[in-house]
């Protein structure tokens, strides 16, 4: 199974493109490494694809199937910044059951501890919210996940315990994974390939 | 040149909140710290983010939000600061670097905030000052008067910079000026807090970019779980061998270009009796369940380890 | 210090415990004066010209009128009718703002009539647009009720439109949808427990407003009939008195109306400090 993006623009101003022609192309069995200085467009082109962002041209297909735009998207979109993912008013078991319910030797993966669950999302660190939006985006539905820079505010020991398992887990389930990074000794020791950013990107 | 600048002493910092209707509870956020900064030196807190390190910063400037209370001394030139003196110097000999733009106020223009409210013949004086230090930092002209929202990135930091730096402070507290940056502001960014320090300055940099720690200390504290746990000189971040605290050495081999080595665990959420590394640590004892260490001195370095010096079994 | 706290114990208490407190008092105050209009002994209200136009005494706290009714009974039995009609139209005020502030959210045009009719009803001077609508359902309670729940709603729908426009466009509720999750759900899942305070807090502080409005323009004359026991009516009737010097007729009833509006006031803002959890962690 293969997500294909092609020949994606898209600006947010009128005569202002900030993607312009990129096509790219996801297999679900690896990883692939997209590098890029920040501010260059690589979040825009990670909304485009897992449907946040629809005004665009081009197409985005999955096996050759145009993605639904509306119900659940099988790209999911892991952002930087997940406490900006999550309502503050709700509790953390909350904020994992709106994707679904994820059987305990996952969570016991994923290092998610029990006493976590009825937390706010305030009273936890950055790197243990992380841990939450990665597992709630594993939902079954899910094929592929799109990866935006997620461990680039965490320390390194989380950085790879957070990699180890979402890669491990994607491996088996045949989840391809787009893994969005400026930091290229990061993409290399996680990506099967890497793609530079701005290659792909016409301007 | 050794001259210390900066010194914090056993500082514990705390919040008290609300939980479950009427019950106060006092949150610890940064336990029992103790660090100092020499002249033409940096020092970098190092540590994940959303975990508080920040507020030492807060603390320095004495600008903590009213529910949170800071106990034990900051020194400055070996004097405590009380918060009138902190009031008195801050913004003259000790400047904070903020995190991001949010800190300018969004409807004034830039130059305005640099030289704050002055009037008359000294308004002349400080606007020449403010645009000499501008256009040291390769800000031009035009951006004196924009509006923080005008700011790219990259000259937002610049800002941020040369304001705090327009007093010619002795002292400069930059609170995670790297990241949202390109590459090449970044690397400026880098190249202006060496700068500094070759100017003399002490600087207390607070970051969770291990690499931008490197890259400019002289030395690196480890934040843990509202501890430090290891001060060490850079240059030994280069052996693991040379690192005393297990943490530590699994931050250096958890990089990528050291083997992205996985160690398992993940900090505690509540106050724990013992040591805060307890239940990750490959050294522990059963003393370490219910003592806790302090930070001892270890030849140049501080260790906060009750086995450091034991070997591994 | 805990010698001090134990002669003083709001000393020892947290900011929290004193809202709540402040709160509990308010709220006995205001239930008091409430059940106690409607379970008043009424035969002080019969005229009795023998008792006409008393000052004030122990047996008759405010005085009584030119028909020897008591005074204090009176205000009561208005007092606790403007709560009622305060309460209803308050709440029917933020329903027609929750309206609004939904409209606004459904889409562009949605939105646009919107600001476009809170700067309309904004723009017209409270008062005389309560008069004209209170006229056009032929006065009366209902007349009063409704003219104030149409003319009360702006600020609080502004707030809300504000609020729920930023959620709308959060990163958690595009993950929402991205999950799959339809708008009914989103604006019942997140939107509903981030916006409760508002509505509360806004409900609480329609009330002040609507008892004053109801009282003035029950004065003009537009409002309630003169056989209701209301303050505004008790005030215009004590009018004609005042200059034979029966200054008790018009002074206590209405400083008891302005300690019930203040009570309101203080009310709300309480309730917004207990809620809101970026004010007052002391």
């Amino acid at each position: 199974m293969y997500l294909n993006a092609n020949n994606i623009s898209f600006s947010y101003r009128k005569n202002k493109p900030i993607l312009k022609n990129i096509s790219i192309s996801i297999p679900d069995n690896k990883v692939i490494g997209l590098m890029g200085d920040s501010g260059s467009g690589k979040s825009t082109l990670c909304k485009v694809i897992s449907g946040y962002l629809n005004n665009y041209t081009g197409t985005i297909t999955i096996d050759n199937e145009l993605i639904d735009k509306t119900g659940y998207c099988p790209a999911q979109l892991i952002f930087q910044h997940p406490e900006k993912t999550m309502n503050p008013k709700w509790k953390m078991h909350k904020v994992l059951s709106e994707s679904w319910n994820p059987p305990q030797e996952l969570k016991d993966t994923f290092g998610l501890k029990e006493g976590w669950m009825n937390r706010w999302p305030s009273e936890l660190s950055g790197g243990e919210l992380q841990r939450f939006s990665i597992l709630r985006a594993l939902n079954p539905n899910t094929k592929f996940i799109i990866a935006d820079e997620i461990s680039t505010m965490l320390d390194t020991v989380t950085q790879v315990q957070i990699w180890d398992s979402l890669i491990d887990y994607c491996k088996k389930n045949k989840i391809g994974i787009l893994a969005v990074s400026h930091d290229k000794e990061l993409l290399e020791v996680i990506a099967d390939n890497i793609v530079l950013f701005n290659d792909i990107n016409k301007l | 040149m050794s001259e210390e600048l900066l010194s914090v002493k056993n500082v514990s910092i705390s919040f008290t909140q609300y939980v479950q209707g009427l019950n106060q509870h006092e949150l610890k956020v940064i336990s029992d710290l103790s660090l100092d900064v020499k002249k033409g030196e940096v020092v970098a807190i190092l540590g994940s983010s959303g975990s508080g390190k920040s507020l030492l910063a807060h603390a320095i400037l004495g600008i903590l939000p009213e529910n949170g209370t800071c106990e034990g001394d900051i020194c400055y030139k070996n004097e405590v600061l009380t918060q009138q003196k902190k009031e008195a110097i801050r913004g003259k000999e000790i400047c904070l670097i903020p995190q991001s733009v949010n800190f300018l106020d969004p409807l004034m223009k830039v130059k305005e905030q640099a030289i704050g409210d002055v009037k008359g013949e000294e308004r002349e004086e400080a606007l020449r000052k403010q645009r000499e230090i501008f256009s040291k930092y390769g800000l031009a002209e035009e951006v004196d008067d924009l509006y923080p929202f005008e700011l790219s990135g990259g000259m937002a930091r610049k800002v941020l910079l040369s304001t705090a730096l327009l007093s010619n402070p002795e002292l400069v507290v930059a609170d995670e000026p790297t990241p949202g940056l390109d590459e090449k502001s970044v690397k400026e960014t880098i190249m202006d807090i060496k700068n500094l320090k070759e100017e003399g300055k002490g600087v207390l940099l607070i970051t969770h970019d291990i690499n931008v720690a490197l890259e400019i200390a002289d030395r690196i504290a480890i934040f843990y779980s509202g501890f430090v746990i290891e001060i060490n000189k850079t240059e030994n971040f280069a052996d693991t061998g040379k690192l005393l605290h297990p943490y530590t050495k699994s931050l250096i081999e958890a990089l990528p270009r050291n083997g992205f080595k996985l160690t398992e665990g993940v900090q505690p959420l509540e106050e724990v009796p013992g040591c805060v590394y307890y239940d990750n640590c490959p050294i522990k004892s059963d003393f370490c369940k219910e003592n806790r260490p302090n930070l001892i001195k270890c030849g140049d370095a501080m260790i906060r380890c009750h086995n450091y010096d034991k070997e591994v079994k | 210090m805990s010698k001090v706290s134990f002669l003083n114990p709001l000393n020892s208490m947290n900011l929290r415990q004193k809202t709540l407190l402040l709160i509990v008092i308010i709220v006995l105050v205001l239930i008091t004066i409430f059940i106690s209009s409607y379970s008043i002994d009424t035969t002080n209200m019969v005229t009795n010209f023998a008792l006409r136009n008393q000052a004030p005494s122990f047996e008759h706290l405010f005085g009584t009128d030119w028909l020897g009714r008591d005074m204090f009974s009176r205000t009561i039995k208005g007092l606790g009718l403007s709560i009622m009609i305060g309460a209803i139209a308050s709440i029917l005020s933020s329903f027609v703002a929750m309206i609004m502030a939904f409209i606004s959210s459904i889409n562009k045009y949605g939105d646009l009539v919107m600001s476009w009719l809170i700067d309309f009803f904004s723009s017209i001077p409270h008062l005389l647009l309560l008069i004209m609508i209170s006229l056009c359902l032929g006065k009366g309670a209902w007349g009063v009720i409704i003219g104030v729940a149409f003319t009360h709603w702006t600020s609080l729908a502004r707030v809300l439109r504000v609020e729920i426009k930023e959620i709308n466009t959060s990163e958690f509720v595009n993950l929402a949808r991205k999950l799959g999750k339809g708008n009914l759900w989103v604006a019942k899942e997140h939107i509903l427990p981030l916006v409760v305070t508002q509505i509360v807090v806004g409900t609480l502080l329609i009330f002040p407003h609507a008892i004053m409005h109801e009282a003035s323009i029950t004065f003009l004359g537009f409002g309630l009939s003169p056989h209701e026991p209301a303050i505004g009516i008790i005030l215009s009737e004590s009018m004609k008195y005042l200059t034979m010097g029966d200054w008790w007729l018009a002074f206590f009833p209405g400083a008891a109306l302005l300690v019930v509006v203040l009570l309101f006031d203080i009310l709300g803002e309480e309730i917004e400090k207990l809620l809101d959890p970026t004010k007052a962690q002391k």
